[in-house]
């Protein structure tokens, strides 16, 4: 993948955050907690590890 | 006094003592705008991680998010896809914000917006909307400290806390004019540690005394179901386009705030802010869960006449009485921090762009140091009055509509950053119309977060702070494309490819 192209990477979480519909549910609940809510707090998780593989991909060398 | 009363003073008398040694951290001594308002530009990846965390995850948000919650059930929850989305959208831009910024010597967004559009009218809305913003977040800031003091007990000894809400503002105002930027960032790293260590207290202690998040959701779903005005803890269809665009639109505004452009702009290079992107999601991890404590409260049976008191109150339930001072101190530390971060970023503004004292940028005169320092005191003393004189209510009101005016400048600073297409007297056109478009919709809805369209017998709900955006696109591009058609000139450009490379 280029560098250019890999930022598109960075669209997925909002594909995966900002249609209630998919997730604004009960089931299957984790713990409790009731799907909306760790859906939710994974979402957290996954868009921080997509940020770190653009960066990883788009990395340049540190200028001061 | 209580345990409790006695550690909170002693770890805020302790951190109040870092925040004057801080100006001798890593320099001997605070002489340059540079190192007074931005550290020096010099923070790595660690320090920028606990000074950005404690900057944008205020005291305030600790308070509000599981007051939200106690009061409207899930629509609460969507402070944590915006927390998620300002991630991705920030990785975009801010690095190379930072690039330029470094390049051409800027401690603001509208120091951008000046040069990028060579329009003075522009960079003064820029400032001014920042300046606007910000003053109710800094009072909300000082009247959650109020919160949290109302509990510590201080009736008990027979002082009011309006005297340590005075104490605590002197101490403030006098640290963030001594060491500036480095007061906050040293002392993030005690209030992060403590926050992180509370949360994970209430979540080793809460859930499991409540009998398991399970019953803990089906307690809060009967309470908010028997209210008069029934809410609940699953999202509603109807709640749908609200909870989208709300988080949507606050992601875009949080990283446009003069408070978190400082913390960026302090970052060593832009890898720094790149790293944290990823980093500093953990941060929004300790949101969710504190946004569900809200939940905890309903289920504990907790009554309450002022809903900010949820997680106090949840707190001086379950925590012994000395653990309950670690606790507050943390919120307390959580409202100081961004405050001086706050007050520093308006000073920017005000010196940089409203007052035009330091225009030759990248020899910046030494006066100009002073002048800042007095701004920070004037900006502080502002928000301690709003603070103290109106209502908190009004506070609230007036920082949500500081959201929806805040993402207004993002089609002239983040647009800008890529594009030269759009006319500054477009943009300023747009800003016009997405500012009264804020404004009227807050104020037409009663100072709602949501606004109702019908259209079609169809009635549909969207965040305010998104619809005023659109609003200020569509007119810049429209307006840009009448000019263009009356072949009006751009105006100037006075940055270069190679300032963003």
């Amino acid at each position: 993948m280029s560098k250019r192209s890999s930022y598109w990477l960075l669209l997925l979480p909002f594909a995966a955050t900002l249609v209630p519909p998919l997730y604004a549910r009960a089931r299957p609940p984790l713990f409790g907690l009731p799907f909306f809510y760790w859906y939710q707090i994974l979402q957290i998780v996954v868009s921080a590890v997509i940020v770190s593989i653009v960066y990883a991909l788009t990395q340049e060398p540190d200028r001061e | 006094m209580s345990s409790g009363t006695v550690i909170f003073f002693v770890l805020i008398a302790g951190v109040t003592v870092l925040g004057f040694l801080a100006a001798r951290w890593r320099r001997a001594a605070v002489a340059s705008l540079d190192e007074w308002a931005l550290g020096g530009r010099n923070f790595g990846t660690v320090v920028s991680w606990f000074l950005l965390g404690g900057d944008l995850y205020t005291a305030y948000t600790f308070i509000a998010l599981p007051a939200l919650a106690y009061g409207a059930g899930a629509l609460a929850f969507f402070a944590v896809p915006y927390t998620t989305l300002a991630y991705p959208l920030t990785f975009f831009f801010m690095a190379r914000f930072w690039t330029i910024a470094k390049r051409r010597g800027y401690v603001t967004a509208a120091d951008f917006v000046h040069d990028r559009y060579g329009s003075r009218a522009l960079e003064l809305v820029i400032a001014l909307t920042g300046v606007l913003a910000i003053l109710p977040y800094i009072a909300l800031q000082l009247i959650g400290m109020q919160t949290v003091l109302e509990d510590v007990g201080l009736s008990a000894a027979h002082i009011a806390p309006v005297a340590f809400l005075i104490a605590g503002f002197v101490l403030l105002a006098a640290y963030t004019f001594i060491s500036g930027l480095r007061a906050p960032a040293m002392i993030a790293f005690v209030k992060d540690t403590l926050i992180y260590i509370t949360v994970i207290a209430a979540l080793a202690v809460i859930p499991s005394h409540l009998g398991g998040w399970a019953h803990i959701f089906a307690s809060a779903q009967s309470v908010l179901a028997s209210r008069p005005k029934a809410s609940s803890t699953m999202l509603l269809p109807g709640q749908y386009a609200s909870y989208a665009t709300l988080a949507l639109g606050s992601a875009m505004a949080l990283f446009l705030y003069p408070h978190s452009v400082t913390g960026c702009l302090s970052a060593r290079n832009a890898n720094v802010i790149r790293r944290n992107c990823a980093l500093l999601p953990l941060y929004s991890l300790l949101l969710a869960f504190i946004t569900l404590l809200g939940f905890c409260a309903l289920a504990a049976g907790i009554k309450l006449t002022n809903n900010n008191q949820a997680v106090p109150e949840l707190f001086v339930h379950f925590f012994p009485s000395w653990f309950t001072g670690v606790a507050f101190a943390a919120i307390v530390m959580g409202a100081l921090v961004p405050a001086a971060v706050m007050s520093i970023g308006a000073a920017n503004l005000f010196a940089s762009n409203i007052l035009q004292s330091f225009r030759a940028r990248r020899e910046r005169p030494s006066s100009e140091l002073g002048i800042a320092r007095g701004l920070a005191l004037c900006v502080l003393t502002a928000s301690f009055i709003i603070a103290v004189a109106i209502k908190p209510l009004f506070a609230i009101n007036f920082q949500l509509l500081g959201g929806a005016w805040i993402v207004q400048i993002f089609p002239a600073f983040v647009l800008g950053l890529y594009t030269r297409r759009l006319h500054p007297v477009a943009l300023l056109a747009g800003w016009c119309v997405g500012m009264s478009a804020a404004t009227w919709m807050a104020v037409w809805t009663g100072f709602s977060s949501v606004f109702q369209f019908s259209a079609a017998g169809h009635k549909i709900s969207a965040a305010i702070v998104f619809c005023a955006l659109l609003a200020n696109l569509v007119t810049a591009a429209v307006v840009t494309l009448l000019l263009a058609a009356f072949k009006t000139g751009a105006g100037r450009d006075l940055t270069t490819a190679a300032d963003y490379a």
